[in-house]
């Protein structure tokens, strides 16, 4: 397990490295300059800017540059807010605890759902039960989430008025209900999310059972006389999980995407509405780290389904 | 003995007839067509049946729930909401179809390659491929627009500009899935006896990937092509959304939405009509798509 773990974070360096290599060559590709602005401003003298210019290395060769973005961003010196003058790693920070308790507990509500639904539905198909699930699966990954989100505003909290529909770092309240205030307005974020990566699992999870299911070793545990229950859970489902598995990590782009929606609409103060904001305000070294953050939360989550693959499959780790 | 004869010469049926027949029977797939067309040829002749302006200014009727005068009501400056869905839907399905086809064509190209060529093309390219699906797309897609939309404002105007941009840049993050699934069609394929009998009368590698290979590969990139439409109509709608896709005089789906979050509570209609469209537009494609998997699906007989 041990060697498995390393071979696999030496497959994930390059391609975080190869994501910066995308992200700088985007960057340099675009027009444009950052000191544009100071070209037109009649204060600055021409010196100065062509000095400044010489200090940050605009000037260089495409790859000198990116090695040096590359030291800067691996030292964390991750550059400046031009907007909030703040410096770009303790904004992300402050924002990413928020993003990480949405998607987490999304994810976990997903998983939650799909499980279950999918494994029922994969034991008795084509039943009422299956059709039902695989109907509302449909509707459920059809609904974008910006439309999900939209629709829960206006039924929870317009005309049914339960829930805040404005995410509040700043609750006051103490004790008990400052926790049952942070869990009302988590409340509908965490439902958009979910329960639309619930819909594309239930599929996932319900095709991957059936696969399993016909197999001889299967027949064989029912043969031995182990009960259903046993069989499912013990059996089938573990085998089953390899393929999920992969295919959660493989939706991770998507639902970062989805976040992003979600912080927007709810506007929850994680770094998808601070992306956002960002670009709103022309605020380019916040946006290249932001999008970098995701990318390294993107390869991250590709880890851990490596590192649960070894464990749901100990053959993969000998190979 | 001279009835083998007959059962020998059954119907001949060919394979889009066949295809038809299979999916025929998915009875929501083809509820489902009948839904898009309908939408596609409203979203067309839309503008002569109800040749009304997407940009007529009315501060009489601000906000008005769906009536007579305005069948899906209006919006704060009192523009009708039906013509601008009708012209909206026109962007946001040729967005969709547009964005198909950049990353079918891709997928197709880098699929084909990597699977014909051993060793390290193949190698490479998937590397690419497989790089290319661990990049968080939303905010790459976002960061691209951002950077590149003035300049291409200034070649291309403002409504192309922006139309090409999207495209490309939705269909350029899209044609992983394409290129993986294009190369393992063309791994089992290529080992075929019938590429081998080409081969053998002296076809060259393009006439055999062209003639041989590629026609009998193209079953699951037909169904990938519909479900990518879905995904790129989603995706210009989360951009437009997000109020950085095409700018407000261009009332997509997406737009739309995105101009009508702020007034939810005094005018839901123009929230729902658009998100409408956009999620009955989405379930359709989708079911077509389950549907046409089950035509292609060579394990299944009729």
């Amino acid at each position: 397990m041990g060697t498995y773990l390393v071979r696999r974070l030496l497959i994930a360096l390059p391609s975080l490295l190869g994501i910066s290599v995308v992200l700088f060559t985007v960057l340099a590709l675009a027009p444009g300059d950052p000191f544009e602005e100071m070209a037109t401003n009649p204060n600055i003298p021409p010196e100065v800017r062509l000095a400044l210019r010489e200090k940050f290395g605009i000037d260089d060769p495409v790859y000198l540059r990116y090695f040096r973005w590359l030291t800067a961003m691996m030292q964390g010196d991750w550059g400046f807010s031009f907007a909030s003058r703040v410096n770009v790693d303790t904004l992300i920070l402050q924002r990413l605890p928020a993003t990480i308790f949405v998607i987490g507990s999304s994810q976990i509500l997903a998983l939650a759902i799909a499980l279950p639904v999918g494994i029922y539905a994969a034991t008795r198909p084509y039943s009422v039960f299956d059709q039902i699930a695989n109907t509302f699966a449909f509707i459920g990954f059809s609904l974008p989430t910006f439309f999900t989100g939209l629709l829960f505003i206006l039924v929870f909290s317009i005309w049914l008025d339960w829930l805040p529909f404005v995410y509040r770092s700043d609750i006051t309240a103490t004790g008990w209900r400052w926790y049952w205030e942070q869990i009302r307005q988590a409340i509908m974020p965490v439902m958009v999310l979910g329960l639309f990566q619930a819909a594309s699992y239930t599929r996932y999870v319900r095709s991957a059972v059936l696969d399993v299911i016909r197999l001889d070793f299967v027949t064989t545990a029912r043969a031995k006389g182990l009960g259903e229950k046993t069989v499912v859970v013990r059996h089938v489902v573990r085998n089953a999980l390899i393929p999920v598995v992969t295919l959660v990590a493989l939706q991770m782009p998507t639902v970062f995407g989805g976040a992003i929606v979600t912080e927007q609409i709810f506007r929850i103060p994680g770094i998808g509405s601070l992306l956002i904001s960002a670009i709103l305000s022309n605020d380019t070294p916040v946006i290249m780290a932001v999008t970098f953050v995701f990318a390294c939360l993107v390869v991250t989550f590709n880890l851990i389904a490596d590192v649960l693959y070894g464990w749901l499959d100990p053959r993969i780790a000998f190979r | 003995m001279a009835d083998i004869g007959a059962v020998v010469t059954a119907e001949h049926v060919s394979p889009w007839v066949d295809a038809w027949r299979k999916f025929r029977r998915h009875k929501l797939a083809v509820a489902s067509s009948i839904a898009l067309l309908t939408i596609i040829v409203a979203v067309i002749v839309g503008p002569w049946l109800w040749p009304v302006s997407i940009n007529d200014i009315d501060f009489t009727a601000r906000l008005q729930p769906p009536s007579r005068a305005h069948p899906f009501g209006t919006d704060d400056l009192g523009q009708d909401l039906l013509a601008r869905m009708i012209y909206g839907g026109r962007i946001s399905l040729a967005v969709g179809l547009a964005a198909m086809l950049v990353a079918i064509i891709v997928g197709v190209i880098i699929g084909a390659i990597a699977g014909i060529s051993r060793g390290s093309v193949d190698t490479a390219l998937m590397w690419v491929t497989d790089l290319f699906l661990s990049l968080p797309q939303l905010p790459l897609l976002l960061l691209i627009i951002y950077l590149f939309r003035d300049a291409l404002k200034d070649v291309f105007g403002v409504e192309m500009g922006v139309f090409i941009l999207i495209v490309v840049v939705i269909g350029g993050l899209r044609w992983m899935p394409v290129a993986r699934l294009v190369r393992a069609q063309f791994l089992s394929l290529r080992e075929k006896e019938f590429v081998e009998a080409a081969q053998a009368l002296g076809a060259s590698k393009t006439r055999q990937v062209v003639r041989h290979i590629l026609p009998n590969a193209m079953g699951p990139v037909i169904v990938a092509a519909t479900i990518d439409v879905a995904a790129a109509i989603i995706a210009e709608s989360t951009l437009s959304f997000l109020g950085l896709g095409f700018p407000p005089d261009i009332p997509t789906w997406g737009r739309l939405l995105f101009d009508a979050k702020d007034f939810l509570d005094y005018a839901p209609h123009w929230a729902l009509f658009p998100g409408a469209a956009i999620f009955i537009t989405v379930l359709a494609i989708n079911f077509i798509g389950d549907g046409l998997r089950d035509t292609f699906d060579p394990r299944r007989v009729l």
